[in-house]
């Protein structure tokens, strides 16, 4: 299974995974647009959000348009989707995108784009 | 625990079959035509359908018909209307079935937003019924560019009505080999008219069952593909015998096939708004659901232990309000042993509420598909309630068996379980008897004998005649044959008006009384469910509360009818500080995500007081309709007195400690006069005193809705909504003096 992974412990704060996120797949540096989240905690450190691959949001899509691929990533396909946005309200980890400008949302594919952006290591993509 | 995915797929239907079922279609009539875009939730145009000759029309909807009528509900009044007159009765030609999904009916982002209005002349009522229904129909029809259908005449020969939507195809076929009960016809049209098996989601179809030809309780089911079973879903249109007009005019099925369902389709004013509060909504679910009401989990049905121990849940024809036995089909029962768990279950897109549970791969023990696993939709508490505790019966395998056969066969679970309750208490006094019912031992919690009587009823066969009949008819033919007295039966026969009681006991709550009796098209919850507002929460105790409640809620419920919006989401999950704020059973969060919602779609700002206004000209029309009808006034809004009080010894006996306590707090009496009184006296005493406090609540709720007391609308009252309409001012103007 392919997936991201954190160490919270190495997390600047700089934000250059979601600007990173944005950029990749919304043209734009907004990190309500990123499938990873960078909040500041009071105590200076950093709460990291990824996407785990639960698949909670393949489970409660009705028309069954998220699935998962062959290397274990859920991937949603936009042609199909209807936008009911459910996936987006029952994401645990509040991860998944939802835009005004678009009619679906979106979600982390593991790509790997914020891992490269990380100045830190404290993401990482891997393969179990 | 069965998990969704550990389920395996339901197997797919033989093409072959299909093949040679299409082949024998002949095409009576077929049309192109444009789809219209909806433009902020409207297409403005409706479909008429006439199947004596076959003719489509597609025509305008006025300014002023939107407007005075909204939309869903409204619209299926308006041109029913139209299409009949004082003399029409439900198997008239001219009796129309008019569909409508409403304005915000079809968008994808917030709970319950697919839901279509379905109206006729009932065979049940006479006057017109209403019923609201989920499955992919409504919205489909919306997308393939009508706000409405509406349909009319008699066909010679069974045929079926397809809609493509997106080639702009309308045909009327004759389709003479596809089997008649629901589930297997949902199938074959389903994956007659897909391109493939991907566009199966694409096809909704609206069926009755083998039932609906000679049975009044016939109801319409609605179809949604479910692609992670692989089976066709069934949703129901059931109140009040719609099936069993569709059936008269020989319409088999209305197939709508559309591709392409987006978030957008209706076109709607600003698309931030409705993303804003659906996403608002599904949080809400997604966090509070398993605290609340678990809704996603075993769907309505959770509420059957807590009814029961509230003394609401109907039980042997609603002489008790409870049984020790409902722990055999309390939530957890259903959650762990019955219904699958882990589903997307909502009947539209977008409603993560997902109520619409399933039996899956239920293996059926009688009847013509015994041996057989199928997927049983729901059951619903009213269809739990009705056809269990209400018949004697609590094993969820009975409640599973008559729930698939009820909805295969187009029978309508409310009205079926009532009036079975109604049998076998007639059984139970001797008014009917194993010769007179053909064999059938009508005692309460015989499964076998309730499961017989249902397949009798399908196939129009033996005692199955009188039970098609529904319990209005049945007492006048019980007296007839001078087999019961027929004061006793009105008293036991929950039935006002035609149409059958749904599942609350409601003699504790004199609200309630009013919520069944005070209603348009007769003792339906979906107008005022006030049973817990009065009986449980006691937030309504004065006759002004009560009135005031009984003219709010009813408005307020019907707009979600004008709308093409399903009512669960309003109230059976509630932000976490909902009770915190004012009047929380309003849930005022949610009264205000639907204004939003109003106003996202179609551009137009509304408050609280225009959605009542608008909610009071269709309620005030379909009240008129009623009177139109021969109905309307206020002697048919009498109750029968087992919805309202003890008619039995047993009965009062069962609570005696309750109704002696209340002749003394209530009616007067002093505890040495009770205490001298014989049980007959304290019976008489205490109806007479809960008539009469039935009687006020009209006096104190009829002039709230601008009605005099006879139960008609003022003239005044009707200017003042702007519905004083030439054709209702000739039906209310004479009227207006007449004392009731």
């Amino acid at each position: 299974m392919k997936r991201l992974e954190k160490d919270e412990a190495l997390c600047t704060g700089c934000r250059q995974c979601e600007e990173a996120c944005s950029k990749a797949f919304y043209k734009t540096a907004d990190r309500m647009k990123s499938c990873i989240r960078i909040t500041d905690r009071e105590d200076g450190t950093h709460k990291i959000s990824i996407c785990t691959q639960c698949g909670i949001c393949a489970e409660v899509c009705n028309t069954g348009v998220i699935s998962r691929d062959a290397k274990g990533v859920y991937r949603l396909d936009k042609k199909e989707c209807a936008g009911c946005l459910m996936c987006v309200g029952f994401c645990p980890e509040d991860v998944m995108v939802q835009s005004d400008d678009c009619l679906e949302p979106s979600k982390c594919t593991a790509c790997g784009i914020c891992v490269k952006a990380c100045p830190s290591g404290a993401i990482r993509l891997v393969e179990e | 625990m069965i998990r969704m995915c550990d389920l395996p797929r339901y197997a797919d239907a033989d093409m072959e079959e299909i093949k040679k079922m299409k082949e024998a279609h002949v095409v009576l009539n077929q049309i192109t035509y444009e789809p219209k875009a909806l433009y902020r939730g409207y297409t403005d145009k409706r479909l008429k359908i006439d199947v004596s000759d076959n003719s489509v029309s597609i025509l305008d909807i006025p300014q002023e018909v939107k407007e005075k009528f909204t939309g869903g509900k409204g619209y299926c009044l308006r041109y029913l209307w139209d299409s009949v007159n004082p003399q029409t009765r439900w198997d008239s030609p001219e009796n129309a079935i008019t569909m409508s999904a409403g304005p915000v009916a079809g968008i994808t982002q917030y709970g319950g937003t697919g839901k279509c209005l379905v109206c006729t002349i009932s065979p049940m009522t006479d006057i017109p019924i209403d019923s609201n229904v989920g499955g992919y129909f409504g919205p489909f029809l919306k997308f393939s560019g009508f706000d409405m259908i509406e349909l009319t005449g008699k066909a010679k020969e069974d045929v079926i009505i397809v809609i493509d939507g997106n080639k702009g195809i309308i045909s009327v076929e004759k389709a003479p080999l596809e089997h008649r009960d629901a589930h297997i016809l949902g199938e074959e049209l389903t994956a007659m008219y897909a391109e493939d098996e991907n566009d199966r989601k694409n096809v909704a179809v609206v069926c009755s069952g083998s039932a609906a030809e000679h049975c009044n309780l016939s109801m319409l089911n609605f179809t949604f593909y479910d692609p992670k079973r692989n089976v066709v879903r069934l949703k129901q249109a059931g109140r009040g015998g719609i099936g069993r007009v569709f059936a008269d005019k020989r319409i088999k099925a209305l197939v709508c096939r559309f591709k392409g369902v987006k978030a957008n389709l209706n076109d709607v004013y600003d698309i931030k708004i409705l993303n804003k509060d659906g996403l608002k909504f599904h949080r809400e679910v997604a966090t509070l659901d398993n605290k609340q009401n678990a809704m996603r989990k075993s769907g309505t049905a959770y509420s059957l232990q807590t009814l029961s121990d509230y003394d609401i849940l109907p039980t042997h024809n609603y002489k008790y309000g409870g049984t020790e036995k409902v722990s055999e089909m309390k939530a957890e029962v259903w959650q762990e042993k019955w219904l699958t768990q882990g589903g997307a279950d909502g009947c539209w897109y977008g409603c993560s509420m997902a109520c619409a549970k399933t039996a899956d791969h239920f293996l059926l023990k009688t009847g013509p598909y015994k041996g057989c696993r199928v997927c049983v939709d729901g059951p619903e508490y009213e269809s739990a309630a009705g056809l269990g505790p209400n018949c004697g019966i609590t094993d969820p395998q009975v409640i599973l068996e008559l729930n698939f056969y009820c909805d295969t066969y187009g029978i309508d679970t409310i009205s079926y379980g009532t009036m079975t309750a109604f049998l076998m208490e007639c059984y139970e006094n001797g008014i009917l008897n194993k010769e007179r019912t053909g064999g059938l031992e009508l005692v309460w919690g015989n499964a076998e004998a309730d499961l017989e009587l249902l397949h009798l009823i399908a196939r129009n066969e033996g005692f199955g005649k009188i039970g098609a009949l529904g319990s209005h008819k049945q007492k006048a033919y019980f007296a007839e044959q001078g087999w019961g007295d027929m004061d006793f039966m009105n008293d036991i026969a929950m039935e006002q008006k035609g149409l059958e009681y749904s599942e609350y006991s409601s003699k504790e709550s004199l609200a309630q009384q009013g919520g069944y009796g005070l209603t348009n098209k007769g003792p339906q919850h979906d107008e005022a469910w006030l049973i817990f507002m009065d009986q449980v929460n006691n937030q309504i105790p004065t006759f002004d509360d009560k009135a005031e409640a009984l003219y709010y809620y009813p408005m307020f419920r019907t707009w979600f009818g004008l709308l093409g919006l399903c009512k669960l989401p309003w109230n059976d999950i509630v932000p976490a500080d909902n009770s915190l704020r004012d009047e929380p059973a309003k849930v005022p969060e949610h009264v205000d995500n639907y204004l939003d919602l109003y106003y996202g779609v179609t551009g137009v700002k509304i408050d609280r007081d225009d959605m009542i206004r608008m909610s009071e000209r269709v309620y005030n029309f379909q009240r008129i309709f009623n009177i139109r009808l021969g109905k309307g006034l206020r002697r048919n809004d009498a109750i029968p007195y087992r919805s309202q009080g003890p008619v039995t010894e047993e009965e009062y006996l069962s609570r005696q400690e309750r109704y002696d306590r209340q002749l003394v707090e209530l009616v007067g009496k002093t505890a040495e006069e009770v205490q001298a009184m014989s049980l007959q006296e304290k019976m008489a005493a205490t109806r007479s005193y809960r008539e009469s406090e039935y009687e006020k609540l009209i006096d104190a709720v009829y002039p709230k809705r601008g009605w005099t007391l006879n139960g008609v609308p003022t003239v005044a009252h009707l200017k003042e909504l702007g519905m004083d309409l030439p054709e209702l001012l000739e039906i209310v103007e004479p009227l207006q003096d007449v004392q009731p």
